[in-house]
């Protein structure tokens, strides 16, 4: 089956995420005896591009206007569709980004497509249906999805497959899909990012902390910690609610969902709504100081002490770390 | 303003998740349900943006009877009328579906849906709505404010967020931010229980996905735990035992 890959990037860079998709969909592409083809939209570099290659598509369509340097949905998702029908592609796949969430529904009811979104493995196949896991009730167990649908749509989720460099080689074509004023409803005014930060949701490791940090004040050691190590800084809900930190650190059930390497809770207790968001975590640290906290029950290590006292304790050994490296 | 949101009816955040006949079913025995968190949202800045008589806002829920109550509690929230299309909300798809008809018929302005629901959290239903009577949609907005014929929302994005301008009729998928829940006052409760809710029948929709079956997370192995003055070991197991920094 023929497969497309929507790549997206951010002001023209790609990000893990995007190569991520890339060889998920170059697997799904190599079971079905099919080709991968890329599609990317606004202003990437051709050197920027043709990395894409070594991940295993052999065809880049690359859409360049102006009118679409900018995200407008409408659009995008117009094009995703003229691409995989100029391919006669059997699979469409995109990241389970925040863009991608918005797009992909689209382009599964514009391709009368079963969707199945945030993927955490490869399809199983047989004949032309797929079964494909995922994520159910905010993480507290996961569905297979079974796709009959002649077209299949599937995002991915970030951090749950492998890179694979296959050291292939792709050829980048320009494309020119037919989009209208209609397809140009929303107009973005303005992007503001803190460009120093590591984006919570698809981050490799993540330092959260909790109401047992006492207030906004004692984030430092947090922030601190999280920089040394590279990782994000998420939160618990009632950490947000009070203001204490911004809601896009709310970790949980009704936050966001993580599945990081590696989660560090501090001074978290471990509400089920909390666990349910870090349930897919490869490896969860907590510390707290008290033993009975139930964030211990599905911690791989632990450290039963004051965070005060502990997290200092830990930026250290991390610089020591560091330093031997 | 005519504003729909719809609602979905979710198991309470505190539901211990099992399920039946060989893992094909989710247990609803002694569960609890609520109205979708993030969907209460989305009412409370329908209602928000309707105040003063500035306009109507109606729920809309796909769901069997028994989703009644959760309805009630949109409307004893502060919600107007309520349609209910009377049907198992079988996947994303056939939901959309539905709902796209009633809002073409009743010409909605503003659509709103959570970001989410808890349940399934396929993030879905919006966007397919939108797509089906083709307007715009933007997915997980944190702020709305309205301006003549012209809406501001903030997106969020990795990172960040993008500051969007759309006109009206669009869809708008929310998450925190965006309003406060609000809670139901006696007045509320009270007129609920006379407001307008509508049960029309559902259309057909082909089925395009389905659920096979659910696992459940493996069991994670038992804590290894450091005593507070080694925390360093911790640094140093995480970088040569479990390989992750
Ligand atoms: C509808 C609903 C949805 C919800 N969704 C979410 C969600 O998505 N995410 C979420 O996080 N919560 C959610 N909650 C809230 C959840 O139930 C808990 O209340 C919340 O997770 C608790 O946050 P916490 O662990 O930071 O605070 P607490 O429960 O107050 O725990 C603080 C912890 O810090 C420890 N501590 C205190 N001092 C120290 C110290 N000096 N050093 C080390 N440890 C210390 C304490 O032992 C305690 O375990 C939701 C609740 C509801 C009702």
């Amino acid at each position: 089956m023929n497969v497309l890959v929507y790549i997206e990037n951010i002001t023209g860079k790609f990000k893990k995420s995007t190569y991520e998709v890339v060889s998920y969909a170059a697997a799904i592409a190599k079971q079905t005896g099919g080709t991968l083809t890329a599609v990317s939209i606004g202003n990437v570099e051709a050197s920027t591009l043709a990395e894409i290659g070594k991940y295993g598509a052999s065809k880049i369509l690359n859409v360049q206007q102006d009118a679409l340097s900018s995200f407008v949905n409408q659009a995008y998702a117009s094009i995703i569709s003229q691409a995989a029908k100029s391919v006669d592609a059997s699979v469409v796949v995109l990241s389970n980004t925040f863009t991608g969430k918005g797009l992909a529904p689209r382009v599964a009811v514009k391709l009368a497509a079963g969707y199945v979104d945030g993927a955490l493995e490869l399809p199983t196949i047989t004949g032309n249906s797929f079964s494909v896991k995922r994520g159910a009730f905010s993480g507290k167990a996961f569905a297979n999805v079974t796709l009959n649908s002649a077209i299949k749509v599937i995002t991915l989720s970030p951090n749950a497959y492998q890179i694979n460099d296959l050291g292939t080689t792709a050829t980048i074509e320009d494309f020119n899909p037919s989009t209208g004023a209609h397809d140009f409803q929303t107009m973005v005014k303005e992007i503001i990012r803190a460009s120093d930060k590591i984006s919570l949701p698809d981050a490799e490791l993540v330092v959260s902390g909790g109401r047992g940090l006492k207030g906004p004040e004692n984030w430092g050691m947090i922030e601190e910690l999280a920089s040394l190590l590279g990782a994000a800084t998420g939160c618990s809900k009632p950490v947000s609610d009070s203001g204490w930190r911004p809601h896009e650190e709310h970790v949980g059930q009704t936050g966001i969902a993580v599945a990081p390497n590696l989660y560090i809770a501090i001074g978290i207790s471990g509400a089920i709504q909390h666990l349910a968001g870090v349930s897919a975590s490869k490896v969860i640290v907590v510390i707290n100081k008290d033993p009975e906290a139930p964030f211990f029950k599905v911690a791989d290590y632990g450290i039963v002490g004051d965070a005060f006292e502990v997290v200092p304790q830990l930026i250290e050994a991390v610089k020591v770390l560091k330093a031997q490296a | 303003m005519k504003i729909l949101v719809c609602i979905s009816n979710v198991p309470d955040t505190t539901t211990k998740i099992t399920f039946n006949s060989n893992n094909t079913e989710f247990n609803t025995s002694g569960v609890q349900f609520i109205l979708n968190p993030y969907d209460e949202l989305a009412l409370a800045r329908a209602i928000e943006l309707t105040e003063g008589g500035n306009g109507n806002v109606t729920v809309v829920n796909v769901g069997l009877a028994n989703t009644e109550p959760t309805i009630r509690k949109a409307l004893a929230i502060g919600a107007d009328d309520a349609i209910r299309i009377n049907a198992a909300p079988a996947n994303a798809y056939f939901v959309a579906q539905q709902i796209a008809k009633i809002a073409k018929e009743g010409q909605y302005e503003l659509i709103l849906t959570g970001r989410e629901s808890i349940d399934y959290n396929g993030a879905q239903t919006g966007a397919m709505i939108a797509e089906i009577m083709d307007i715009p949609s933007i997915s997980i907005i944190k702020k709305l404010t309205i301006d003549a014929n012209t809406a501001t929302v903030e997106r969020e994005i990795e990172g960040g967020k993008e500051v969007i301008t759309v006109d009206f009729p669009f869809l708008a998928s929310v998450t925190e931010g965006v309003a406060e829940p609000k809670i139901p006052n006696m007045r509320g409760i009270m007129s609920a229980r006379t407001k307008p809710l509508q049960v029309v029948e559902a259309i057909a929709v082909d089925t395009l996905s389905s659920i096979s079956s659910f696992d459940l997370p493996a069991a994670r192995s038992t804590v290894k735990l450091i005593s507070t003055n080694e925390s360093a070991k911790l640094i140093e197991a995480l970088h040569s035992e479990a390989k992750v920094i």
